[in-house]
Formats: C-alpha cells, sequence, structure tokens
C-alpha cells in the first residue's frame, strides 16, 4: 500500500486547510521558482523520464506530448489547456483534486506551461462542477494576491496567467479538440486530426491539451525526482494514480495509489471489499464507462495498469473502477452506458451519429428479450462499423462496452432471448 | 519550391503535391474516393466518412481521404513513399459500413424523390450498398424546415454532410444556416426557422448530395432521364456564366450550372436559376401592328414586315434610329447596324442606361482584371457599384478574396456585400481628391484592383469619372504590362458584345465594308435620340429588345419592337416582331471580362416568333435604300456566314472564343465631376430584365425581398 508520506494528493478528502497556507504547509509552492529555473527542456526531459503516461485515458506519455510544441515561439503564442471536463461516468477523481487540493493544479499549470513555453493557460471545467469551480477560482485568486499567477509568476521570472472556462456540460467537450473548439466559443465539436492540436490547437496556435491530475502531480514529479515516480508500478507504467470505486463495494472511494496495483486489493483495502464477499463479484468495468467490461473469472488476476489491461482487451482509462456483483443485470448495465454514448454523440460524423442510436436501441430490446439470436452477431458487426471510423474516439468509446458485454456475457443475452420466445429459462440450478 | 511527394495509391507511383488531399491525389492518379460531405470549393468538414481509405504502414484505422494530406502520410520503414489503398477489403468493408449508416435513416422514398437519377446516395449504394435491411427498429423523421419559395426541404432524407451550412456560411456569405441539435438529433434548420436572403441559394440543392434540398419550382415536373441537356451561357447579368439548359420536348424545365473555374466555378445567382418560367409567359408569339383604332392586332410575318419596310421607306436615314437592349446577342446587334448603315442612319446605340463609355477604347469597358484576376488582387476599390446585386456570383468570388485577405474599400451606396469594406465616400468627388488612407491602402497593395460599375458611368458626368478612375488606377500602379487592375463591371449580357460590333453612334465612314470607331459621336447616342423623338426629328425607333429607356419620351415616333417578351417596348410599339429568347438561337455573347461565350439553341421559339438575327436578315429583303428600288438586303443567308462577315469585322473574337484577350492600356481624359452621389443600376436584383418581370418566381422573391427591407418600427 502507498505510504501516506508517498502521496501527491495530501488533501484529497478536503479534511485540511485547502487555503493557501494550508497547501504552502503541505509542501506545494516550494520552491517553485527554483523548479522554473531548471528550463524548458530539463523538465519536459524530467517529465518524461518519470514515465508519466497521460491520465485522461488514453496513457500517451505526457513528456513526449509536451516534447511535441514548438521550440519556440514564433508567431504564434502556445497555450497549454487543461482538461477538467471529466465527464465519464464513473470518474470523480478531479474533481477531487479540483475542490481539495487545487493548488497542486495551479501550481502544475504554472510548472508545465513554462516547460511549453506558454504564457497563457485555460482550464475547462465541466458544466455540472459548480462548487468546484468556486473552490478553483478562490484558489486562482488567492495566487494572483500572492504573487504566485500573473507577471513574474511566483518570483519565477516568466510572465503567466491562468483562466478557468466553464463548460456547457457536454461529455464530448472533453474530447480536446472539442474542447478547443468550445473554449473558442464554438458549436463543442472533435476537428479533424491531423493537424493536430501541437501544431494547430485554440486559436490556430500551438497548443497542448491535459488531463488536471496528468498536471498536478509534475511539480511533485520535479520536486521529488523522475526516479521516486519510477519507483511505483511496473515499468512503462509508472507512478501513482487516483482511483475512484464506484458500484456494488462497501465503501465506494477515491484514493491515491501506486500504479500496478491489483483490482483485489484495491477494493478490499480501500472499499471494504465487494458487496457480499469477493465471490458475489460479477464484472468490472476497470477505467471508466468506455472499456469493455472484465468477468470475475479475470479480476482475480487483474492488476490495474496500462499495459496489462491492454493485454487483457480492456483499457486503465480514467482509472474508474465500476464494480458491479451478482445482482446486476449486465445487459441493461451496458445498455445503460449505450444510452449515454447515443445521448453524447455530437452527430457530426455518420458511423457515431447513426450508430450509437442503432446500437442503443437492439440493446434495449435484448434486455427485455426481445430479440433473434443472431441480432447479436448483427450488433457485434455494428460496433466493429463504429470502432475506429469516426473522427474522435467516442465511436470508440460507445463500441468497447458493448464488445465486452458480447465477448464475456453473450450466453446472458442468449438465455434473455431463449427465455422470452419459450417462456422457461434454458437451466435451472438444481435445487 | 518543389513540394512535390511521390505516394504509392493501389501500387501505382505518382508524384503530386503534398498539400493536397488524399482524395485530390486519388483523382489525379484517376480514382475517384466516394464522398458526400467533401467538396473541392467548400471547407472540408470529414464527417460523412464515406472516403475512408487504408494508409499502409500508418496507423491500423482508416482515415478519410478527405481531410489526410499527402504530406501528413506515414512513410514507409526504409523511407519508402507512403502508401495508400483504395479498394482494400478493410476500405470496402469500411464504406459498407458507413453506407449502411446513411441508409439505415434514410427513407426509401426514392420514387417519390426529386433527387432519383442524380442522387449521390443512391448512385453510392450501388457500390457500397446490400439488397437487405439488419435495421429494425423505426427511421427517424426530421420536421420540415421552410427556406423560402426556392427550396423544398425533406430534412428526413438529410445525412448532415453540412454541405448547405458550409455554403451558406462561406460562399453565399449569409450565416443562416446551422446544425443544432446533437448525435442523432442533429439537424440542419435555418436561423428562426426564415427563409434564406442570398442571391445564391439555389446553389445549395445542386451541392445537396441527396434530396434533402431539391429546387422548389422544379418539384415533381421532369426526372433527369427525360432531359435533354444543352450547353449554354446565361444572360441575367454580365458575368456570362455557363450554364446548362435541361429541356423537355419544347419547354425548359431548369437551369444548371456549368462548371467554368475562369468565370462562374460552379455557381450561378438565383435569378440565373429560377427565371425559367418567365421564359413561357408574356412571349410574343405572333407580329403585331397597331391598327388605324390604336389597337395592335396579330398579323402575318409578310404583313408585319411589309409594313416595317413600308416605314423605313417613308424616312431618311437621319429620321430613323436603333436601340438595343441589355439581352441580344452580338449577331442580331452586327446585322441591324448593318441594315442601319445600309439605310443611311448613325442613330444607334446599345447603352440604353445612357453609360458613357468610350467606343474607342476597349479598356475602357472591360473587366480588364479578369474575373479569376479578383483572387489575385491585393486591394479592391469597389466605385458605384453594388456587386451583389449586379453580379452575385462575381460578388462571391470578391469575398473569397476578402477571406483570403483581401482588403476591399467602396466609394458609393452603402450596401452589405456580405464582407466588411471601408467606406471612403459617396459620390465621384472621392474619387476625384482621393483620400490618403485611401490612395494608401491602394498603393500598398501589390496588385490593386479598381471596379467601376454602371452607377458611377451612367450618369451625366460618367466619362469624367471614368477618365478620373482610371487615373487614380495608374496612380496607384494598377497598371503594369503583366496586370491591369482597372476593371469594369456591367450589368447587361448584351453590352461589352454591342460595344465590340461597334453598335453606337461612332460610326467612321471609310472605303471597306465596316469603318472604323471614330473617337466623337458621329450620330445619335440613347439620350439624343429620346431628345430627337421628342423635338420631331426621329421618326422612326427602331428597339431591339430594349425596355429599360423612357417610353413616355418615344410617343411623337413610330416605334418598332423586336424581342422577346410583352414588356415596356412592346407595349410602346406600333410594330412588333417576336424575336427568340437566349434559350431559343445561339448567339454570341461577350461578357464583362470581353470573353466571347456562345449560347446554344435548346428549344425552338414559341410560336411564330424567329430568331433575331433572321428577323432582321428578312426584313432587309424587304426594305429598299433610300428612294431607289434597290433592297438593303444583308450579305448572309446562315448563321454562321453572318458570324463569318462578324469575324471579319473582328477577327479576334474568331480565335478567342472562351479566352479572354487584353487590351492595349490608354487612360481617358479627367473631367469635371459633380456632387451627385453614386446610385447602384440595379433597384430590384429579381426584376432586371423582361424575362425576369414576366417571371412569377421572380415577383415572388422580388417581393420578399422588399418585406425583408422594409423597415420595421420600433415597438
Amino acid at each position: 500500500m502507498l505510504q501516506d508520506s508517498d502521496r501527491i494528493f495530501r488533501n484529497l478528502y478536503g479534511q485540511y486547510d485547502r487555503s493557501l497556507a494550508g497547501a504552502k504547509a503541505r509542501g506545494l509552492w516550494d520552491g517553485t521558482a527554483d523548479l522554473i529555473k531548471r528550463g524548458h527542456d530539463a523538465i519536459v526531459d524530467e517529465i518524461k523520464d518519470s514515465g508519466l503516461r497521460g491520465r485522461g485515458g488514453a496513457g500517451f506519455p505526457t513528456g513526449l506530448k509536451w516534447s511535441f510544441m514548438p521550440k519556440e515561439v514564433k508567431d504564434r503564442p502556445h497555450y497549454l489547456v487543461v482538461n477538467a471536463d471529466e465527464s465519464e461516468p464513473g470518474t470523480c477523481k478531479d474533481r477531487e483534486i479540483m475542490r481539495h487540493d487545487p493548488h497542486t493544479l495551479i501550481e502544475g499549470c504554472l510548472v508545465s506551461s513554462f516547460a511549453m513555453r506558454a504564457n497563457a493557460c485555460y482550464i475547462y471545467i465541466r458544466g455540472e462542477y459548480i462548487r468546484e469551480r468556486e473552490a478553483l477560482q478562490v484558489a486562482i485568486d488567492e495566487c494572483y494576491d500572492a504573487g504566485l499567477l500573473g507577471k513574474n509568476a511566483a518570483g519565477s521570472g516568466w510572465d503567466f496567467d491562468l483562466y478557468l472556462t466553464h463548460g456547457a456540460g457536454a461529455y464530448i467537450c472533453g474530447e480536446e479538440t472539442a474542447l478547443i473548439e468550445s473554449l473558442e466559443g464554438k458549436k463543442g465539436m472533435p476537428r479533424l486530426k491531423p493537424p493536430f492540436p501541437a501544431g494547430v490547437g485554440l486559436y490556430g496556435c500551438p497548443t497542448t491539451v491535459n488531463n488536471v491530475e496528468s498536471i498536478a502531480v509534475a511539480p511533485t514529479i520535479l520536486r521529488r525526482g523522475s526516479d521516486w515516480f519510477k519507483s511505483f508500478g511496473r515499468e512503462n507504467n509508472a507512478g501513482t494514480k487516483i482511483f475512484a470505486i464506484s458500484g456494488h463495494v462497501e465503501r465506494p472511494c477515491v484514493v491515491e495509489e501506486a500504479m500496478s496495483i491489483s483490482l483485489r486489493e484495491l477494493i478490499d483495502r480501500h472499499c471494504g471489499g465487494v458487496r457480499g464477499g469477493w465471490d458475489n463479484l460479477k464484472a468490472v468495468i476497470p477505467g471508466g464507462s468506455s472499456v469493455p467490461c472484465l468477468p470475475k473469472s479475470t479480476c482475480d488476476e487483474t492488476i490495474l495498469d496500462f499495459d496489462y489491461l491492454r493485454e487483457q482487451r480492456s483499457g486503465l482509462g480514467t482509472a474508474a473502477v465500476i464494480v458491479m456483483d451478482q445482482s446486476t443485470d449486465m445487459v441493461k448495465a451496458i445498455w445503460r452506458l449505450a444510452k449515454f454514448y447515443k445521448h453524447e454523440s455530437c452527430g457530426q460524423c455518420t458511423p457515431c451519429r447513426e450508430g450509437t442510436g442503432w446500437m442503443m436501441r437492439v440493446l434495449e430490446r435484448m434486455v427485455t428479450g426481445d430479440a433473434e439470436i443472431e441480432e447479436i452477431d448483427h450488433l457485434l458487426d455494428v460496433t466493429k462499423q463504429v470502432e475506429g471510423h469516426t473522427i474522435c474516439a467516442l465511436g470508440d468509446a460507445a463500441a468497447w462496452p458493448i464488445q465486452g458485454l458480447i465477448r464475456h456475457f453473450r450466453d446472458e443475452i442468449e438465455d434473455r432471448i431463449k427465455v422470452r420466445k419459450t417462456g422457461r429459462v434454458s437451466a435451472v440450478a438444481a435445487e | 519550391m518543389s513540394n512535390l511527394r511521390k505516394i504509392v495509391i493501389d501500387g501505382n507511383e505518382i508524384e503530386v503535391d503534398g498539400a493536397l488531399t488524399l482524395i485530390q491525389a486519388c483523382e489525379e492518379a484517376g480514382i475517384e474516393i466516394p464522398r458526400f460531405c467533401y467538396h473541392e470549393r467548400l471547407s472540408i468538414a470529414g464527417n460523412c466518412r464515406m472516403c475512408l481509405g487504408d494508409g499502409v504502414g500508418g496507423p491500423p484505422k482508416p482515415a478519410a481521404s478527405c481531410a489526410m494530406q499527402v504530406k501528413d502520410l506515414r512513410p514507409g520503414p526504409e523511407g519508402q513513399p507512403p502508401a495508400v489503398k483504395t479498394n482494400s477489403p478493410m476500405v470496402k468493408k469500411a464504406r459498407e459500413g458507413v453506407m449502411e449508416f446513411l441508409l439505415i435513416n434514410h427513407p426509401l422514398d426514392c420514387p417519390i424523390c426529386d433527387q432519383g437519377g442524380e442522387c449521390d446516395l443512391q448512385d453510392q449504394a450501388m457500390a457500397y450498398g446490400v439488397d437487405f435491411s439488419r435495421f429494425q427498429e423505426a427511421k427517424r423523421s426530421m420536421d420540415e424546415i421552410h427556406l423560402g419559395p426556392l427550396i423544398k426541404t425533406h430534412m428526413t432524407r438529410c445525412i448532415q454532410c453540412t454541405r448547405c451550412v458550409r455554403f451558406a456560411t462561406e460562399i453565399a456569405g449569409v450565416p443562416e444556416m446551422g446544425c443544432t441539435g446533437r448525435g442523432e438529433d442533429a439537424e440542419i434548420i435555418s436561423y428562426l426557422n426564415q427563409a434564406l436572403t442570398s442571391e445564391l441559394q439555389g446553389n445549395v440543392i445542386d451541392l445537396c448530395p441527396v434530396g434533402a434540398l431539391t429546387s422548389r419550382p422544379y418539384a415533381f415536373t421532369a426526372r433527369p432521364w427525360e432531359l435533354t441537356k444543352t450547353e449554354s451561357i446565361d444572360v441575367m447579368d454580365a458575368l456570362g456564366a455557363n450554364i446548362r439548359i435541361d429541356t423537355r420536348g419544347r419547354a425548359v424545365m431548369r437551369f444548371l450550372p456549368r462548371e467554368n473555374a475562369d468565370v462562374n466555378e460552379e455557381w450561378i445567382s438565383d435569378k440565373t436559376r429560377f427565371v425559367w418560367d418567365g421564359l413561357s409567359r408574356q412571349r410574343l408569339d405572333k407580329p403585331y401592328l397597331r391598327g388605324l383604332d390604336g389597337k395592335l392586332k396579330p398579323v402575318s410575318w409578310e404583313v408585319a414586315l411589309e409594313a416595317a419596310a413600308d416605314q423605313f421607306s417613308r424616312y431618311s436615314g437621319d429620321e430613323i434610329a436603333a436601340l438595343a437592349g441589355d439581352l441580344p446577342s452580338a449577331e442580331a446587334m452586327f446585322a441591324l447596324k448593318e441594315l442601319m448603315l445600309k439605310l443611311g442612319s448613325k442613330n444607334f446605340d446599345c447603352r440604353q442606361d445612357g453609360a458613357k463609355l468610350p467606343p474607342s477604347n476597349p479598356n475602357a469597358w472591360i473587366f480588364n482584371a479578369t474575373v479569376a484576376g479578383i483572387e489575385e488582387a491585393d486591394a479592391i476599390l469597389l466605385v458605384g457599384t453594388n456587386p451583389r446585386t449586379e453580379s452575385p456570383v462575381l460578388n462571391a468570388r470578391i469575398r473569397k478574396a476578402w477571406l483570403a485577405g483581401t482588403e476591399v474599400a467602396m466609394i458609393g451606396e452603402a450596401a452589405d456585400l456580405t464582407y466588411e469594406y471601408k467606406h471612403f465616400g459617396t459620390g465621384p468627388r472621392t474619387l476625384a481628391e482621393p483620400p490618403s488612407e485611401m490612395l494608401e491602402l491602394l498603393k500598398n497593395a501589390s496588385r490593386p484592383m479598381i471596379i467601376v460599375g454602371q452607377g458611377a458611368l451612367a450618369r451625366e458626368d460618367g466619362a469624367a469619372v471614368l477618365g478620373h478612375a482610371m487615373a487614380l488606377a495608374e496612380d496607384v500602379g494598377a497598371v503594369s504590362d503583366e496586370w491591369v487592375g482597372f476593371s469594369v463591371l456591367h450589368t447587361a449580357a448584351a453590352r461589352v458584345g454591342g460595344m465590340e460590333v461597334g453598335f453606337v453612334p461612332y460610326h467612321e465612314d471609310s472605303d471597306d465594308d465596316f469603318g472604323g470607331i471614330a473617337d466623337a459621336p458621329t450620330g445619335r447616342d440613347v439620350a439624343g435620340v429620346l431628345d430627337g423623338v421628342e423635338a420631331g426629328e426621329v421618326k422612326l425607333v427602331y428597339l431591339l429588345g430594349a425596355d429599360e429607356i423612357d417610353m413616355s419620351r418615344l410617343k411623337k415616333a413610330f416605334v418598332f419592337y423586336q424581342g422577346s417578351h410583352g414588356d415596356a417596348g412592346a407595349h410602346s410599339a406600333d410594330l412588333i416582331l417576336p424575336g427568340a429568347a437566349y434559350t431559343e438561337e445561339a448567339g454570341l455573347f461577350l461578357n464583362t471580362e470581353g470573353r466571347p461565350q456562345l449560347t446554344n439553341a435548346a428549344i425552338l421559339p414559341p410560336g411564330d416568333a424567329k430568331e433575331n438575327w433572321a428577323i432582321i436578315r428578312a426584313l432587309s429583303a424587304h426594305v429598299t435604300v433610300g428612294a431607289t428600288d434597290d433592297r438593303a438586303t444583308l450579305p448572309y443567308d446562315s448563321l454562321s456566314q453572318l458570324r463569318a462577315r462578324l469575324f471579319e469585322y473582328r477577327p479576334w473574337i474568331a480565335s478567342s472564343i472562351g479566352a479572354v484577350v487584353a487590351k492595349s492600356w490608354a487612360a481617358e481624359p479627367k473631367g469635371e465631376v459633380t456632387d451627385a452621389p453614386f446610385m447602384s443600376p440595379i433597384k430590384d436584383f429579381y426584376l432586371t430584365n423582361p424575362i425576369a418581370r414576366a417571371s412569377e418566381v421572380m415577383a415572388e422573391l422580388s417581393r420578399q425581398a422588399a418585406e425583408r427591407s422594409a423597415p420595421i418600427a420600433a415597438e
């Protein structure tokens, strides 16, 4: 288990003072100017070396992403945009950072903006996060008053402005290019890539979009060194990570843990175990609603990191672990996710616009068993027609949970259909 | 700088510009990629996903070839040129998937859809569709939207390609369409469900790849495979847009644009597109002669021509005059000019609006910079012109240049031109004494352009204004060997043709057949003719399609009207010679650039109406010259003979049909200007000529435009 002294977020639960004074007492804003004096490239290299992978879901190496920004500011300014549009069902880690430990994020914004030669940073916060926005804004104001932001921020010699922008509650605005569009005041619809934001981003300028957690961990990594950060987790899956466990556990929680922790340890130690005991587990969605679920049979061995879960044809995503016990109607659960994606599809490109609704409606009939057996294969085929053919990853996100369902719980759907057709279940436990 | 990149498409290596998108590169390689949202004159949306292609060695998912640039493709592992496949199983699967998605919510109403037979979705479904459906759910239906009298909507058929939205926003410059809602509830709507206000809106009908937006006036009248297609030229304005006339039997069913990158790209204005109902109304289909009771009575051609010859024989050459309108072909004007000269009259003029165009100096009345040249200009000064009403398609070119960074300035009536401009003044004084800011703007440009409209020239001091504008052009460096930025925008399709064939009272006597163009008038111009009639000096006026003059001033003369429509000219005529409209005869038109283009006859003229040149030729055989018995018979029996003679007079036209020939530069003298502000010659865009005035559709559009511009009381 991660020692308290190794936690980056010391006030995740808000039990301590979340003001600037409290943050400083916990070691934040300590020698920020010195961090900056290391220089742009040294910071990027340190982050690269730490093995930090993006915490927003895709797991792209953060340092590498930063290094895609032009090495010199030419005619167009650079921007850092922080993606705080945390809307994935099951995911609630960034909100804890923003409402209870906002100074980790603000300091991170300064340091990482400096690394990417950006003098301005925008935080795009989810529309529903009202209190979180207030808390974050209070913290930003505090920092301006204390000279930690603005001209010569934190005495580093770097001019830096931080703006907080409130979204309007669309899931798609968490996609980085849709977020940029929304930030520019347009309808939140993903852009075509290439060009990538590092070349043409916000207002056509070089831009990096990072998740809240990726940015918030940066100052601590710089202070404690990349080797410290690397000491957690498996090779290529370094660091600590905030997990958010929800669903059928005794005590759902948000907790910072080392990467590559086993699923069972995470649930048993931090959440009081699965409701009704480990054997009552039915399935787990390990990374927020958009990754395929894992059945109980694989959960025993599961460790939570990017590469392991990818091998299991799932993903770490945002590390939002959704636990489902034996009482769960899996078909209905996945239908609910399909309904979410249908509702949140932006409608720009054909496969997602037409496919999400179709998939949801077929699933809707499968929930009641009002379908044909061959429709299961049709549905799988439709998910493959959506996956990889869309402008952004929402199409993939809509397809994967259904693929996971069919991969692991096909018999459940088939049973449902048979029951509907014949009026009796195919197999009953002998009693 | 060589930007060429090698690329292997389906195993064939070709070299293309790296900035091209994959879809364009494939076109160069002769491979057509299916597409719905992509259109080469619109911005790239990449949303239909039909053009997915397989980049070998790249990411394992297919890429949209409309959005992927060749330079962004990943090269092979050893630096080989990037390879793409457009026919791999993955591509086929991907496109079939997209096609299925497009079809699941598309109604199966092809039999009652006007797009049937020319529908991209239909065509592509033949290649990528299947003959069964796996879709068991209810199909989506959409509320209809109201886009006005031109565009019929059936939004359930919409596939959300957003071409119409992009056209309205980017090309037409009226951001009145948009996409609201999201996911499968996304729908294309107009702002507040109001009718569109653009003069170019009809183009969205062509752009719509399905039957969501179709032509309302054309609705349910014909199927594309029943139509005979004739390539021709539009005469609604002086741009000379290239059109296709679709006819069935003896009726014009619709007009469509043809692509000509130098003239209209592939757009036409609504007047051009929807004027066809005017071609079947108010037509002059028989000769008429005013009887002793003062009423027009139908007569035979024989009687009409005899009556005409009789009238001619009564007057000397000085007492007869001819005026040509905005629509006649160059051949008809040329023939009429020759007849007039044979009768000893030099009183003929094609400038019925009275524009002060100096006939001996062609560069003073053509669009020297060419329409395509607008895009090369980096500063444009509009003088006394509202291009949005005078030539909407040309205005879209100016907007295109403006979007690319060209600065626009204006002297004249302020108007919404769909782009921003600096307004420096309203009258010629601003031109004669240019403000320094304006001079600076033009002088700092490497290719400055000055567009002079008829609103600046068709006035008392028009010649002086022209001189000042040309002097300004020289002053700001708009005149050099490789760039002449001084350009005149005409409003009438026939004007440059008339000027070029010498239908102006500047005839110079000479020994050869034709005679040159004099520097000073040798006969009466439009104003002179009207004055002459009132003074009793001109007794016979031959109107060749001239309707835009003050007919009340012609009361004292005997008036011939030759033309296609019963409009102002026909009403005041004593003798009506029914002629063909522009869809009914082959003719030569020179557009505002001086570009000669040929129209073709798509149908026959109605009733007894004849081709215009043939009427004049037939008349000439009845007319006697002076007091002799000699007939004034013109020396041609066919249109090709007439053209041969016209080409003898203007040899350059024969060798440059479709092309622009640069004219040598000479400035006109400046003169005294007045303080009267420039006024646009077009009061109502939709009703500028007899054909448009006969059209119900144009009348409706005009009424709606008037309603929109009527001031609303503050409440």
